[in-house]
């Protein structure tokens, strides 16, 4: 008996309504989500991920009303992401009643920020979520560095250097996500996922790419990865947590059924 | 009909709304549910949970700067007593965390941190849905099947003098226990709060809990 890995269903939130289309049959209000994230719970996910993708900051206050609502009905543990800048974003979604927030760009802006989040809140509640592409040419060494902006601008950062950075200033998890993947179907990037699970030490969710329940297995056995996060193929009820997690167990990795 | 005033202690350690909102969601009808911060409300109360978040030092500092010490250490004597996470650890008499912390002495045993030298390969912080193997059967474990998994997320764990305290034990790269019971006093280092079907069900046989 040991860890089980992780399924992480996760929703893009925009202004409180999921968005992205969750297209669940017998569900009364798709945007709902906490109607959303009480089906997910009952599948049997580990931990659910909101990516709060509203523009504005008075919008964003929407995103703690909606994390107290799901935290009051839903009992797993609950990422938040998204527009987390400063310490006080983190302790009203903490507040909130989320287990854990994600930091993206605040942390390329300033490196210390995930530092001293951690020294605040706690490793244990602090994931890094590091959106990486290949850039190095076939044949040449491979090199993958950090984009933002939705992959859109480059930083010139080495990914596999940063996450090891960000493992060091005390971040709790790391979420990695192949922009190159992301949206394909065509599975994780797991050469990325590999490189960076071998070198750290704090556990690892790999994202992008996710198109069927083999993808899944993948990442964890041959990328390594604690956890998988998948978004489309839970969403569209292609498959549900419960088959991706007992294709998991068919194949030797412990899961929580 | 009598009512029965359930008090999670409030000592400014951590979000206690997930502990508090799984217990509600718990609740008959005639258990009231506060978070209070309140020495004579911990006095008035049928029964106690204690939670707590961070680091040990944090949590004693925080006990003692609310006038709490001596409310809790009565209260996990005489009535149903329900600690989770940090609220298990700083009842015992020591933490090795933040260089040694004197604790609540309610158990005698120690906190000490994972082996890492042993166990290399092994995450650090356990954090995960990992199994309690109950040992013994206890009534809080009442509709709960054995090896059930909970949700953990922690460094340290405890080390009781007396083993007959032990009521489950958990296995990350070596056992350890994760669940104490004594007399009316059950305390568990996982997180009920977000395990789930089987985390709410520790909850439901806690507030159904006599403390015998």
């Amino acid at each position: 008996m040991s860890l089980a890995k992780r399924i992480i269903p996760c929703l893009d939130v925009d202004n409180g309504r999921v968005v992205k289309g969750v297209q669940f049959v017998d569900i009364r209000d798709a945007g709902d989500p906490v109607e959303i994230a009480k089906r997910y719970d009952l599948q049997g996910a580990d931990e659910i991920t909101f990516l709060d993708i509203t523009a504005t900051a008075h919008e964003r206050d929407t995103m703690v009303h909606v994390v107290e609502e799901v935290a009051s009905q839903v009992f797993i543990p609950l990422t938040v992401g998204g527009g987390i800048r400063c310490l006080e974003d983190i302790r009203r979604m903490l507040n909130a009643g989320a287990d854990k927030v994600s930091i993206n760009s605040a942390a390329i802006v300033n490196p210390g920020f995930v530092k001293e989040a951690c020294d605040t809140f706690g490793s244990q509640c602090i994931v890094v979520a590091i959106d990486a592409k290949k850039v190095s040419r076939p044949g040449d060494a491979d090199r993958w560095e950090i984009f933002t902006h939705g992959g859109r601008k480059e930083t010139g950062i080495d990914a596999i250097e940063w996450a090891q950075q960000m493992e060091e200033l005390g971040a709790g998890e790391l979420l990695i996500t192949s922009m190159d993947r992301d949206g394909t179907k065509s599975g994780f990037d797991l050469q990325l996922m590999h490189e960076i699970t071998r070198r750290v030490k704090i556990p690892v969710i790999a994202s992008g790419g996710v198109g069927n329940l083999q993808h899944l297995v993948d990442g964890v056995k041959q990328g390594g990865a604690e956890a998988v996060l998948a978004a489309s193929i839970f969403h569209f009820g292609e498959y549900t947590v419960q088959e991706a997690k007992e294709a998991m167990q068919a194949q030797g990795i412990e899961v929580r059924l | 009909m009598n009512q029965k005033l359930v008090a999670v202690v409030d000592y400014g350690m951590g979000n206690l709304r997930s502990v508090s909102k799984a217990a509600e969601h718990m609740a008959d009808a005639q258990t009231r549910i506060i978070v209070t911060s309140h020495p004579g409300e911990i006095e008035d109360a049928d029964a106690i949970i204690f939670p707590g978040q961070g680091a040990a030092k944090a949590c004693m500092k925080a006990l003692m700067d609310t006038g709490m010490i001596h409310p809790i250490q009565k209260a996990a004597k005489e009535k149903p007593f329900f600690g989770i996470c940090m609220g298990l650890q700083v009842l015992m008499s020591h933490s090795d965390e933040n260089n040694g912390v004197d604790c609540l002495d309610v158990i005698k045993g120690q906190v000490v941190h994972f082996d890492e030298t042993a166990h290399p390969e092994l995450k650090i912080p356990h954090m995960g849905w990992n199994q309690i193997h109950q040992t013994n059967d206890h009534p809080l474990w009442h509709n709960i099947p054995q090896d059930s998994r909970f949700y953990f997320v922690h460094s340290y764990f405890v080390q009781p003098e007396n083993k007959a305290y032990i009521a489950g034990e958990t296995t990350h790269g070596q056992t350890f226990a994760s669940a104490l019971s004594h007399q009316n006093l059950f305390a568990i280092q996982a997180h009920p709060e977000k395990s789930a079907e089987h985390g709410l069900q520790l909850f439901k046989n806690f507030l159904a809990w006599n403390g015998h």
